[in-house]
């Protein structure tokens, strides 16, 4: 408990650090579009593919498990978009991202931290915790929302996939299910809690990689908690998320 | 000039460095050596502020670095250069971009400027021909003289060098050694080199400190280290082969001068 205590204090503080003025906007920015690029255009394959898969698996198993002669044929295409838009392509999604991308921000910087570049960094007087956690955070949450975008998107081709290749319903009648009471909040409430899902994977992985201490093993170590860590409290605030925007 | 006064350092109540005095002369050499473990590493990380000293005084050019505000301390840190054990180069950038990142991170100089001073840097280190590269494509020795090259960037007051030589064979630590000492007579900057290469340490000890079990146990320079009646000093030399037969041979050479006269 005391440690827990502990740890979220030295979040805290961490954050302190990188919520400061930075010292040179230029370098920043450019940092900002290397992140973009590092940490959310290279996410967009991963994203579509799965995306792709999940919207064609939800899709067959609702129309093999649930649908029934009782039930209106468009019941498939509802059920496809809401579990999409409402839970996989924020929560899910973002949970599959703290693997890919919290173990990538933890390792780089908890790499940085056993070779000296922090230390190297700081002794140029640069605010270490800012240039490094900042541009990420920054980016992160900026390209959250077009992943998110990107896989409802993708999710809805995968489940039309189904009907094209597959055969297993009309286009039409899931197409009818997709638009059947569509309400746009949902989309809204699900940039939301993507982009509270981003801040979360991109500060809690730095904060694991910025306090490695030791070697390269710890850095192995610190990308394993920060995932665990990372969904964990993806998870539990998904709770209090969904709780408070429904 | 940096003044050290009654330096301490604990960690978890173990005391590392015991109430160190020294002073670092400008436009010199200054060496830290010691054992490993003797606490030259944790010395050099409390002057450039990485570790908080447990108490005692740090005085930069008459400036306590121990009492300055966050602003002032960042001001200082400006003024120094570091180049780490292992270079501590930045992986994602090229060699011209780590020796650019200092200046475009504080000088006010146009691009192109600022790309000359760099070029400028990495030529005076003889690295011409390494522009492009990344640091996981050059040899130690280079990336050592990357370092310095970065380190020098803003023209520093201050250098300091943490075990330079370490991991490199010793006809490249002797050009490393030789590039840190000319630099620092050419900008007249206070350097502190940490190390427990006795190549160093006859080759550019302008000042010498000994360090043994976080006190100072000795002080002086290159000519008198070899003369040195301090026992731990004398174990710590002569542990080396090399050194043993050099100090036989002194000894018989002033044998024979005595017998002769």
């Amino acid at each position: 408990m005391f440690k827990g205590i502990q740890t979220f204090g030295k979040y805290l503080m961490l954050l302190g650090r990188v919520f400061s003025r930075p010292e040179r906007l230029r370098v920043y920015f450019r940092q900002l579009i290397h992140e973009i690029e590092s940490l959310g255009v290279n996410s967009s394959g991963i994203v579509i593919l799965i995306s792709l898969f999940i919207g064609a698996v939800i899709t067959i198993q609702i129309k093999l498990n649930i649908q029934s002669p009782w039930m209106p044929p468009w019941v498939v295409g509802y059920t496809t978009r809401e579990i999409m838009l409402l839970e996989f392509s924020s929560s899910i999604m973002c949970l599959i991202l703290s693997g890919k991308v919290g173990s990538n921000i933890a390792s780089e910087i908890g790499t940085m931290r056993v070779t000296q570049q922090i230390d190297a960094l700081e002794i140029m007087g640069i605010n270490s915790a800012c240039y490094l956690i900042l541009p990420k955070m920054v980016a992160l949450m900026l390209f959250m929302p077009i992943l998110v975008t990107f896989s409802i998107f993708f999710g809805i081709i995968g489940a039309y996939c189904t009907c094209w290749f597959v055969g297993i319903m009309t286009a039409s009648d899931l197409e009818t299910g997709l638009l059947h009471d569509f309400n746009a909040y949902f989309i809204l409430s699900s940039y939301v809690k993507s982009i509270f899902f981003a801040f979360i994977i991109s500060t809690v992985s730095a904060y694991y990689g910025y306090n490695v201490e030791g070697g390269s093993l710890d850095v192995g170590k610190a990308s394993t908690n920060s995932v665990v860590s990372c969904s964990v409290l993806i998870l539990f605030s998904d709770l209090i998320l969904t709780k408070l925007l429904n | 000039m940096i003044e050290v006064r009654s330096l301490c350092k604990s960690f978890d109540n173990k005391e590392v460095l015991r109430g160190i005095d020294a002073t670092f002369e400008d436009g010199k050499t200054n060496l830290i050596i010691g054992q490993s473990g003797s606490g030259k590493t944790v010395f050099m990380k409390c002057i450039v502020g990485l570790f908080e000293p447990t108490s005692g005084e740090l005085l930069y050019d008459n400036r306590n670095f121990l009492i300055m505000d966050k602003k002032e301390k960042i001001g200082l840190r400006r003024e120094m250069g570091m180049i780490f054990q292992s270079a501590a180069l930045f992986d994602s950038m090229t060699v011209l971009e780590n020796v650019m990142f200092p200046l475009n991170m504080f000088s006010n100089d146009t691009f192109i400027e600022r790309e000359a001073r760099a070029k400028f840097c990495l030529d005076r280190v003889n690295l011409s021909e390494a522009y492009s590269k990344y640091p996981g494509e050059i040899s130690g020795g280079m990336q050592k003289r990357v370092a310095i090259a970065r380190a020098i960037s803003l023209n520093p007051k201050y250098l300091f060098c943490d075990e330079p030589n370490s991991g490199l064979d010793p006809k490249t630590s002797l050009v490393i050694d030789e590039l840190i000492q000319d630099i620092t007579h050419e900008y007249c900057m206070t350097t502190i080199v940490n190390t427990h290469d006795m190549n160093s340490v006859m080759g550019i000890g302008e000042k010498i400190i000994f360090l043994c079990e976080g006190l100072k146990e000795w002080e002086g320079n290159s000519a008198k280290v070899m003369s040195a009646e301090s026992k731990k000093l004398n174990d710590f030399i002569f542990a080396s082969d090399l050194f043993k037969k050099v100090k036989e041979v002194e000894q018989e050479e002033i044998r024979v001068r005595d017998a002769l006269l």
